[in-house]
């Protein structure tokens, strides 16, 4: 068994697992840390944006280079279309993947990349709710990229990255980088998902079974028990153990893996999302109540029905609750109406609303009462006459390099009496920002991530048991961005075989297969007669046509046209009596029987009339004659009678 | 051998009151608690005692399954949960477990405060029975103790209906519930894997009938309405709240706006308005159309469809209600229909089926008058149409399930004896398999093949793939696998003898025979090997007979010539294990006839 990692970002996974000849992907998570090094696209051209000053590195002067790079506040930003870090393609061809699991919709943004144009001909395995909402957040990115199309596409820059100034020096692999794929290929891409539900037993070509089970991180999401009739091996992406609007986590199926992959932990080690929510509600009211206004950068789905609802109580309650909330993104409408008929995967709470019959979420009460507004984008019909300020405003993207949040944060950012809250942890928000600088509205940085941390994936892995665990390496050493603080790492302890990996590398699982299955069926079973050998151990043979369909093995019943073939083989075993089988020779009859001890336990005995000798020994006995078969056939039964079969 | 018992308490060659009492490798399970609706005395709730003559069913019965909401199917379970007790696990999906207690609780009010009934379940009870009920979703494997699986798939019939596979060890059934193999408006089709039930045990309402297109059926429809208006009528469409209701009204309302009617539809409230919020929120249990385009227009909010009020029913003039039930037996539809009866003018359509001992089942036999329990005798001048709408699969249908999950052994309920009886006949022809069709009462024993997982060592399976793979291809040649079980207290394993002796702990005794044989053949002794080697795979064609260095070896079989060169006597040696007996016997005496 062997895994090949192929995202350097363990927070948009993707793997590659082969086991028992089966290429099964884990996740297809598209890296878009490189966002950040491109200009914001404004559909509205932007003065501030277009007369940022021209940028060459040192000692450079190629002609092709020039205008591609822009300089602002000593940070370096690329003039081109954005471009993403798709999954690695050149450990695997795609072209062999048989089946793809996807955990969440978070972690499915790059599937066109992988199943189109590439030969891709499997299968792709998502529940109900990751296919919707994975459709929305993938058709956003390419409304959102597609409605400010730029004239010139940059390329150059790539030859000179390592003579820029840090960050952009870093940069992670820029010339596997590429633009964003197309509305058909998103649509062709998604067409191949198979929709399945929590503890849905799939079956993969015989071979493996797979298992969604859910992982209560967002709407849908869920951790993969990939298991054949002997191993069992789990991949744990995006989990949370807190209660919000999702099913909870099913911790039972995830129990004794003999591997456990795990992935996907949360990006804000060190602050706890209830804190953050608390700062959030506190900031949303004092800009309000200051005559303010908030922008929120979100995705159009996930936390944000959460923040609808905590925000809509807490600014009754602090008395600005007649500024209204907008939520603007292109897939908004149906996001809303989407949460509200899923309620098959929701909390227990939310569920039982349904049962009355009420909508899950308040936000469809919010939307009736005029409390939230949703618009497709800023400039659709009847915003501009819906807007009022002060209010909050949902909208994308969270890199805000693209999306309305570009038009607000030119709206809003010269006046410091609005706020801009961060609450998608996907993002530095200072490099987010970096931009626009200088800005004069407040920043206020309360990132709200609910996917697992490290106390308790620690006390998760300590239930859980798995024999070996494998994990990002970056998970095995504390968070750069707090060197100091050494519990936030997955700690080595003896009982768990902890094997940690990085981008690019194929590791080998320490899994052995010794046993398989096979099903016996009724003739051959009614056959067997066990022998007990020793108390609680008892033998049987068992012959039968083996019969192998789809990896699946059978036994049958032997058919009579197989001739000669001896269909109740039984062994003999322990050892011959000298002195008993001279008895039941003499007993036949045969008492000219001369015995001649060889040595070392070896007997060999004469019977000169008959023309025929036995040798005896522990372990086995050599009975040679003539052709005499009524002569034989005494001597073996005489041998056998000596002997215990089963 | 292993069987399957099964004992229909209802839907035993009838329609109405489902439930199948199902024993499965020693579990025992209930398949829906419906109540028959024709009935007002005690016969309306299958009869529990058969499960025990008193007492609660907790220690009889592992878990109960409900398929869907209509109360054929549920409306016995308070009365079987509360009263005759039951605290086991209940089994249906979100959209059952949604509206199953308002159903219930409207016939409940139906029967206690309209007909006076005693002794019936209260609303407390109701609610009490609805805290067992576990929701499943569709797919999902459900483990109800270690050893019982279930799994719903998705049946058609109404919002939220199922079909439920059941599994213990090999064995496993498929039980239908209601279901429907043609997309209508607002519900897809039945789908089923090819999971190869041992039994498949299907309803059967529809058993001789092969419905005409949907299309015709809804023209027809339309145009009766239509013409009924025309001529100033009302009509009256008796109907179940959810289900087929929801169809219909999408049906008239698109209708209406195309031919720009002006006379007022109505649905009589109460359920109703609750109804259409579950489609909407249960919508992705509709069809892939309006799931698709249920973000713009929501296809169950109606424009031209109006609540109705009682005081409408003396009104003047065309009109269209929806009123309910749908069999006609109590409520509304009833009270509107001993209104509108006498009058020629006037249409009743029965969209769907009518249990017999109900208003409906009389006035669709033709009945021109109906007395009721006071006495009061309805003249029926009105029209009387039924159309089968009810969402069941016909006989094609039927069929086709047979196709797609391939069972061993289908069971036919639900349905009338005769109708039964004509599809029983017909599936044994097609498919060559046993059907079965036992009574209410009657229990029914089906035998199913054993199939044991047990493990088996993979160097056992390597070896016998490496031989497999080494003959010769032949396509008839079989794959024969042999081994020696070890069962070590619970552990069952397969593998090779010396593995099996290893882990027993005990030393093999291998009996090795040799015999000799004279022959006279002239030349090399290899020439001679040569001879006996073309000669025995000419006699053994199914062995793999091998010769190298001067040895002819079959299985354990050895065969070796020696003798000089120049001397045509040779001596051929014969060698096997006592396990290659009757080959090597075999062999010894093909040489032994060749040698004389
Ligand atoms: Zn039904």
């Amino acid at each position: 068994m062997k895994l090949y990692c192929l995202s350097n970002d363990p927070n948009k996974p993707c793997h590659i697992l082969t086991f028992r000849e089966i290429t099964v992907m884990l996740d297809c998570g598209l890296s878009m840390q490189s966002l950040l090094n491109f200009l914001p696209l404004s559909f509205v051209p932007s003065n501030r944006l277009l007369n940022l000053s021209n940028y060459m590195p040192p000692d450079v002067s190629d002609p092709d280079l020039e205008g591609e790079l822009k300089e602002n506040g000593e940070r370096i930003f690329v003039d081109s279309p954005p471009e993403f870090g798709p999954p690695l393609d050149k450990l695997i061809d795609f072209a062999q993947v048989d089946v793809i699991l996807i955990s969440n919709y978070m972690c499915m943004m790059a599937l066109p990349f992988v199943t189109e144009g590439t030969g891709f001909r499997g299968r792709v395995y998502a529940t109900e709710p990751t296919l919707h909402i994975g459709r929305l957040l993938l058709e956003e990115l390419v409304i959102y990229i597609e409605q400010c199309p730029k004239s010139s596409f940059s390329s150059q820059w790539k030859n000179y990255v390592h003579k820029c100034p840090s960050p952009f020096k870093e940069a992670f692999m820029p010339k596997s980088w590429k633009q964003i794929y197309n509305m058909s290929s998103v649509n062709a891409s998604l067409s191949r998902i198979q929709m399945v539900g929590y503890n849905e037993k799939i079956d993969v070509y015989g071979a493996l079974q797979v298992i969604p089970a859910s992982s209560g991180y967002c709407l849908g999401s869920a951790n993969w028990i990939i298991s054949s009739d002997h191993e069992k091996i789990v991949y744990l992406s995006g989990s949370s153990t807190l209660t919000t609007h999702p099913r909870p986590m099913d911790h039972n199926a995830l129990k004794n893996a003999d591997v456990f992959i795990m992935t996907d932990l949360t990006q804000t080690p060190i602050s706890n999302p209830d804190s953050m929510l608390g700062v959030l509600c506190v900031v949303v009211s004092l800009t309000l109540r200051g005559g303010g206004n908030v922008l929120i950068p979100c995705y159009p789905s996930g936390v944000v029905y959460d923040l609808f609802e905590c925000l809509s109580a807490k600014m009754q309650e602090s008395g600005v609750s007649n500024c209204p909330m907008f939520f603007v993104s292109p897939v908004a409408d149906t996001s809303l109406a989407y949460s509200n008929i899923l309620a098959e995967w929701l909390s227990t709470a939310k569920q039982n609303k349904v049962y009355v019959p009420d909508e899950p979420f308040p936000h469809a009460l919010l939307v009736k009462n005029s409390k939230l507004k949703h618009f497709k984008h800023i400039y659709s019909d009847g915003f501009s006459t819906e807007f009022q300020e002060p209010c909050v405003v949902f909208c994308g993207h969270p890199s805000l390099r693209f999306g309305d949040v570009v038009q607000f944060i030119e709206l809003w950012g010269n006046n410091p009496k609005n706020c801009i809250v961060f609450t998608e942890p996907d993002y530095d928000y200072i490099e987010a920002l970096a931009p626009y600088q200088s800005l004069q509205m407040k920043i206020a940085h309360c990132a709200i991530d609910t996917s697992l941390n490290f106390t308790q994936a620690n006390k998760l892995i300590k239930d859980l048991k798995p024999t070996t665990l494998v994990v990002p390496e970056t998970y095995t050493k504390p968070p750069v961005s707090a060197p100091n603080l050494t519990e936030l790492v997955i700690h080595n302890t003896p009982e768990v075989n902890l094997i940690p990996y990085k981008w690019g590398e194929i590791i080998n699982l320490p899994v052995k297969r010794k046993q398989g299955q096979l099903f016996i069926e009724t003739d051959v079973a009614s056959k067997i007669v066990p022998v007990e050998i020793k108390p609680g151990l008892s033998l049987s043979t068992v012959t039968g046509t083996l019969n192998v369909k789809d990896n699946v093995h059978k036994v049958q019943d032997i058919l009579d046209d197989q001739k000669l073939l001896n269909k109740n083989v039984k062994y003999e075993w322990g050892s011959v009596n000298i002195n008993e089988f001279k008895q039941k020779l003499f007993q036949e009859g045969i008492t000219d029987a001369k015995v001649e001890s060889l040595g070392g336990n070896v007997v060999v005995i004469h019977l000169q009339d008959e023309d025929a000798l036995i040798q005896l020994e522990d372990n086995n006995t050599h009975v040679v004659c003539n052709g005499d078969e009524a002569l034989r056939t005494k001597l073996r039964n005489i041998v056998m009678q000596c002997l215990k079969t089963f | 051998m292993p069987e399957l018992k099964v004992t229909p308490l209802g839907a035993g060659q009838d329609v109405g009151r489902s439930c199948i009492l199902l024993s499965i490798g020693g579990k025992n399970i209930m398949l829906d608690c419906g109540m028959h609706m024709g009935y007002n005395d005690e016969r309306r709730f299958p009869d529990f005692t058969y499960v025990t003559p008193d007492g609660p069913l907790t220690s009889y019965i592992d878990c109960v399954i409900i398929s869907h909401f209509h109360l054929d199917h549920c409306g016995a379970l308070p009365y079987m949960s509360e009263m005759v007790g039951y605290n086991g696990p209940i089994y249906m999906t979100h959209p059952t477990k949604a509206i199953a207690p308002i159903l219930l609780e409207d016939m409940r009010k139906v029967s206690v405060e309209k007909k006076g009934e005693q002794n019936f379940f209260t609303s407390q009870m109701i609610k009490d029975c609805m805290k067992k009920v576990v929701a499943v979703t569709l797919h999902q494997s459900v483990m109800v103790d270690n050893e019982l699986e279930i799994k719903a798939y998705y049946a058609g019939h109404v919002l939220g209906a199922a079909m439920f596979w059941i599994r213990v060890g090999s064995q496993s059934v498929v039980y239908t519930g209601d279901y429907n193999m043609t997309p209508d408006r607002h519900l897809g089709a039945a789908w089923i894997d090819k999971c190869r039930p041992d039994l498949l045990i299907s309803e059967a309402t529809y058993a001789t009938t092969i419905r005409d297109s949907k299309r015709c059926r809804e023209k027809d429809f339309l145009k009766k309405v239509h013409e009924c208006i025309d001529r100033g009528g009302k009509v009256l469409i008796p109907v179940f709240a959810l289900g087929r209701a929801q169809e219909l009204c999408i049906l008239l309302e698109t209708y209406w706006e195309r031919m720009n009617l002006k006379a007022p539809i109505y649905f009589a409230l109460g359920l109703t308005e609750k109804a259409n919020n579950y489609y909407k929120m249960f919508i992705t249990w509709t069809n892939q159309k309006i799931r698709k385009t249920f973000v713009q227009r929501n296809m169950f909010d109606f424009k031209h469809i109006k609540p109705f009020d009682r005081q409408f029913i003396d009104n003047p003039g065309p009109m269209v209600v929806f009123a309910t039930p749908g069999m006609l037996h109590a409520g509304l539809s009833l009270q509107i229909f001993k209104k509108w009866a006498p009058n020629e003018n006037n249409m009743i359509i029965m969209p769907g089926f009518c249990v017999q001992g109900t208003v409906g089942h009389k006035i669709l036999n033709g009945a021109k008058k109906v007395e009721f329990e006071n006495r009061q005798i309805v003249e029926v001048k009105m029209s009387v149409e039924y159309m089968s709408f009810s969402a069941h699969a016909d006989a094609k249908g039927i069929m086709q399930l047979i196709q797609y999950c391939e069972p061993r052994n289908v069971m036919l309920v639900h349905g009338e004896a005769e109708k039964i009886a004509f599809l029983k006949e017909k599936i044994q022809q097609e498919f060559k398999i046993d059907c079965f069709n036992p009574a209410n009462g009657e229990t029914n024993i089906i035998s199913t093949p054993v199939k044991i997982p047990i493990d088996v060592s993979l160097p056992l399976l390597k070896a016998e793939a490496k031989k497999f793979n080494a003959l010769p291809p032949d396509p008839k040649r079989r794959r024969i696998l042999h081994g020696v079980l070890v069962m070590k207290d619970s552990n069952v394993c397969l593998m090779d003898v010396d593995d099996a002796c290893k882990e027993a702990g005990i030393n093999r005794h291998v009996i090795r025979f040799t015999s000799t044989v004279s022959i006279n053949d002239n030349g090399p002794s290899v020439s001679t090997a040569h001879k006996l080697h073309t000669f025995l795979t000419d006699k053994l064609p199914q062995w793999g007979v091998t010769f190298s260095e001067g040895e002819i070896s079959v299985e354990s079989v050895l065969v070796k010539v020696e003798g000089d060169d120049d001397e045509s006597q040779k001596t051929v040696y014969v060698s096997w294990t006592n396990q290659d007996e009757d080959l090597g016997s075999y062999i010894l005496g093909l040489i032994n006839v060749m040698g004389q």
